[in-house]
């Protein structure tokens, strides 16, 4: 379904990504973690072309992303995504957020929309907030709402970055819970995240980066309990004995 | 005190009152010009194609370079060789107006849109939306709104700015208390009340921008 092939990136002198290479199979859940600044965020960026690269290809579902005369608009609206600090559009209500680009993308007519909306939201368990705005809503909310307007797109993959990292920690299980089921309904998922827990019951695989460069790359099972290289090590004994 | 006559000002109110009307109506139309056209201006400016932001920074530049009174001197005398016939002073000072304004509305949305976080771009962006709609649907009302408080305060200046169009001898507000204050003699009772005049809508004004403010912080 995703296909990373050997990409690069650079900022300016910096190289951020390095001949990074990796895949995501239909249905499949991939965990990317690493250390902050290892480059988890640009690389899952560069799934939906919101990152260029300057080298390699990426592939989703058939169409080449990093191609000159990529239909990136098109592309993206297939691939769900959902950021660190929700990005809710704040001046609308949570109805108008899930209903924007389903009406200007898909062309749906409201009433479709609106139905569609309605139901996503009962799914992440926010029916009764579709008429309040962003602001009124605690940040576990508003990122089970973000989640929903992802999945409104009906995508065929959807990408995390840092979902939780900026919740209070009482809030990050119902985020969690959200991404559980859907995994378990057999979203293609790539996520980016420090929640090792999730990893290990729904990821099939975890990659872990650092330096801009994919280090490991395994079965979850064997990425937690026989990590290869020191660093994954390090960072696991870090992260897991805190 | 015995020499003052305010009945005077009673007795050219309806005089003052259109004055007043136009100097309101000029800077009415005048600020929606200039902020659509700023906000064109802004976004040609941060659209990265670099002949239209050049071109749309060259503008900024120049307008703010040079006196509004030049700028309604031009129009008035050039609008009409452009077209080849006359609009009347209103229209030329209006033109004016709007693209002088709009120099200034220009920068004013550019801040207003450079304050929208980029994660919202992104995720209108990965909701597969094209760059206009991502301008129009999430950028533009929310730079719009964090700007309000300072496109009032513009709109203030630009109000008090609409007295200059005496020179092209429209009859604003200041002109009628001129043309009241010389065929009367009663210099110092009407630049007081102008001035008063000025004052009362130009405070209510930034009452209004203090007001706003205080209700964006919360």
């Amino acid at each position: 379904m995703i296909e990373i092939e050997n990409i690069s990136k650079w900022y300016a002198d910096f190289r951020v990504l390095s001949e990074c290479t990796t895949h995501v199979d239909k249905g499949e859940v991939v965990v990317v973690c690493g250390p902050s600044g290892s480059g988890k965020s640009t690389l899952i960026k560069c799934v939906n072309g919101l990152e260029p690269v300057q080298e390699g290809r990426v592939i989703v579902d058939g169409d080449e992303v990093t191609a000159k005369n990529a239909n990136l608009t098109a592309l993206r609206s297939r691939i769900g995504m959902v950021f660190q600090h929700f990005e809710l559009y704040p001046h609308m209500s949570v109805l108008e957020n899930l209903c924007l680009a389903q009406e200007k993308v898909l062309k749906r007519d409201r009433a479709e929309a609106v139905t569609r909306a309605e139901s996503l939201l009962t799914r992440v368990g926010m029916a009764d907030h579709a008429v309040k705005y962003p602001s009124q809503l605690s940040g576990g909310q508003q990122q089970r709402i973000a989640i929903a307007r992802s999945l409104a797109m009906d995508p065929i993959a959807m990408l995390f970055d840092e979902p939780t990292s900026a919740l209070d920690p009482e809030m990050i299980k119902e985020v969690l819970d959200v991404m559980v089921e859907l995994a378990r309904e057999g979203m293609t998922m790539m996520v980016v995240t420090h929640e090792m827990g999730f990893a290990r019951k729904v990821a099939d695989r975890v990659i872990f980066m650092d330096e801009g460069k994919i280090i490991e790359d395994r079965a979850t099972g064997e990425f937690f309990d026989n990590p290869e290289s020191d660093r994954a090590k390090d960072f696991l004994s870090k992260i897991l004995n805190h | 005190m015995g020499d003052f006559d305010f009945n005077v000002i009673w007795s050219s109110l309806p005089f003052l009152w259109q004055g007043l009307q136009l100097s309101l109506w000029l800077t009415f139309l005048a600020i929606i010009g200039g902020i659509v056209l700023g906000t064109l201006l802004a976004l040609a400016r941060l659209s990265g194609i670099l002949p239209l932001s050049l071109v749309a920074a060259t503008y900024v530049n120049l307008i703010r370079s040079v006196p509004l009174i030049l700028v309604i001197f031009w129009f008035y005398f050039l609008v009409p060789l452009a077209l080849g016939r006359p609009v009347g002073s209103f229209y030329s000072a209006l033109i004016a107006f709007v693209l002088f304004e709009a120099a200034y509305y220009s920068e004013i949305m550019r801040a207003g849109i450079q304050s929208v976080r980029t994660g919202q771009v992104q995720a209108g962006q990965s909701t597969g939306l094209n760059y206009w709609q991502i301008q129009r649907y999430v950028v533009l009302p929310q730079a719009f709104r964090n700007m309000i408080p300072i496109l009032v305060t513009q709109g203030i200046i630009l109000f008090q700015d609409t007295s200059l169009v005496f020179v092209v001898s429209l009859r604003d507000f200041m002109t009628a208390s001129s043309i009241v204050a010389r065929t009367e003699g009663r210099l110092v009772e009407m630049y007081l009340f102008a001035a008063l005049v000025y004052f009362a809508i130009c405070f209510s004004g930034s009452l209004l921008v203090r007001n706003l403010k205080s209700r964006m912080a919360t």
